[in-house]
């Protein structure tokens, strides 16, 4: 059943593991391509014209763009497993207030951590864990964001951590002694084969981010 | 059945416009309290909108659901009649993309046309127009993007089918024209026409001597910098 399935996507990209680790919560067979972006496939640019961006969720042939979709969408298709969206509709609000919020927020503060210096730097750094922190009174006392669980809001924030070492080099800070909260529960995620197998080592994001930084002039 | 549902919103808002046409569209009554979002935010949107202190916000028995989108897709699954999503998962994720699409590219790069200083404008217009451009194929020969009637997307869109085509008009620019995208041109004619629109939506005699103020107070503050 697997060539019904097929995800395009880039091993570093935070948006695609999010559907990785949606697809194996709930233990759907699919096939992984690698897309080169500097190369992009004639598949990829066909499956989404308009953005031209991973991930693709390709179901039957017809394609699913933007992550946060894509996760919705395989939720509401394989509902019967593993349901990571609450089934209440002001549960579901609340959850989806808070992707948004990460969505906002996480990725393009990160981004100026690692390309960004002095006090721009120093700024995003700031903003960063204040976001952090919120994130950390949203989770409360709950094991997951889920409850006991893993939901949305988990799937949608976990993979940010592969990128957190590579923050924390660029930015000279630990986010564990700034967020112990946040830490403890990404690695009780972690322990979660669909987490830990989606994830890729931190160690070569930072090095993908050095050779990014160098590819485009940044110190 | 006493259900207490408020919107906190300004009444210039395109954003703020989602949420109350999305409850009419369901005939939902609601309370609509008017925030002074220039002036002086009230204690209750900041107590609801805490992290973005923004409009809207739906209240909805004591609770509150903020940020546009999510306000919608709470009014869709919460009253069941007049649906405006489609039932289907890969359709429901299609109307998904194109309001993404709208919110995230669309309707700002056309704000930012109309706000741009003249030696930047051309640029930016440019991509606007390329954004129409994808905004109407994503029409396809329907009536509305939800088809016979009014979607989720077509509520989102009126950011750019109603409140753009208003702020060009003060500007002077002619980017969502009948020549130039036709189909897409009709739909916010035809969009604009429905009678639940057409009574829900700022009174343009109202909403254009408000955005040229607005506008008008932009330049200022900027050419003093």
């Amino acid at each position: 059943m697997a060539g019904e399935l097929v995800l395009l996507d880039f091993w570093p990209s935070p948006f695609g593991m999010r559907s990785r680790i949606a697809l194996a919560e709930k233990g759907i067979p699919y096939e992984y391509r690698e897309e080169d972006l500097r190369n992009k496939s004639d598949l990829l640019l066909q499956m989404n014209p308009v953005h031209k961006k991973i991930p693709v969720l390709i179901h039957n042939g017809k394609p699913v763009c933007e992550s946060v979709i894509q996760v919705q969408y395989i939720d509401e298709v394989w509902h019967d497993k593993a349901p990571l969206i609450p089934s209440d509709p002001y549960q579901r609000a609340v959850a989806r207030f808070w992707v948004d919020f990460i969505d906002k927020k996480i990725y393009e503060l990160g981004s100026k951590i690692w390309k960004t210096k002095g006090e721009e730097q120093a700024n995003a750094k700031k903003e960063f864990i204040e976001c952090l922190k919120l994130l950390e009174g949203e989770l409360g006392d709950k094991t997951y964001f889920g409850g006991e669980s893993l939901g949305y809001v988990d799937v949608a924030l976990v993979p940010f951590y592969s990128w957190f070492y590579a923050y924390e080099k660029c930015g000279d800070f630990s986010i564990e002694a700034e967020c112990p909260k946040m830490i403890a529960w990404v690695k009780r995620c972690m322990q979660k084969e669909s987490v830990a197998k989606s994830l890729p080592d931190q160690e070569k994001v930072y090095e993908f981010i050095l050779h990014l930084k160098k590819v485009f002039g940044i110190e | 059945m006493g259900e207490e549902v408020k919107v906190f919103g300004y009444w210039a808002s395109p954003y703020s416009y989602r949420a109350e046409l999305a409850l009419k569209l369901k005939g939902v009554s609601y309370e609509y309290i008017n925030e002074d979002i220039f002036g002086n935010k009230s204690d209750l949107l900041l107590k609801y909108n805490p992290i973005h202190k923004k409009v809207p916000v739906l209240l909805h028995n004591g609770k509150p659901i903020v940020e546009s989108l999510v306000i919608l897709e709470y009014i869709e699954e919460t009253w069941k009649q007049n649906p405006y999503l489609p039932q289907d998962p890969y359709d429901k994720a299609t109307a998904r993309f194109w309001i993404k699409f709208i919110d995230e590219k669309c309707f700002p790069t056309l704000w930012l046309a109309a706000w741009s200083p003249e030696n930047e404008r051309e640029k930016v217009t440019n991509e606007a127009c390329e954004y129409l451009k994808t905004l109407e194929s994503a029409l396809n020969g329907k009536k509305f993007f939800g088809g016979e009637t009014i979607g989720m997307v077509d509520i989102v869109a009126s950011s750019v089918g109603y409140f753009i085509r208003v702020t060009q008009e003060i500007m002077g620019l002619n980017l969502l024209s009948a020549d130039k995208f036709p189909q897409l041109f009709q739909w916010s004619e035809d969009f604009a026409n429905c009678s639940i629109v057409k009574e829900s939506l700022p009174p343009r005699d109202k909403l254009l001597p408000f955005v040229k103020g607005l506008i008008a107070k932009y330049q200022q503050d900027n050419a003093k910098a």
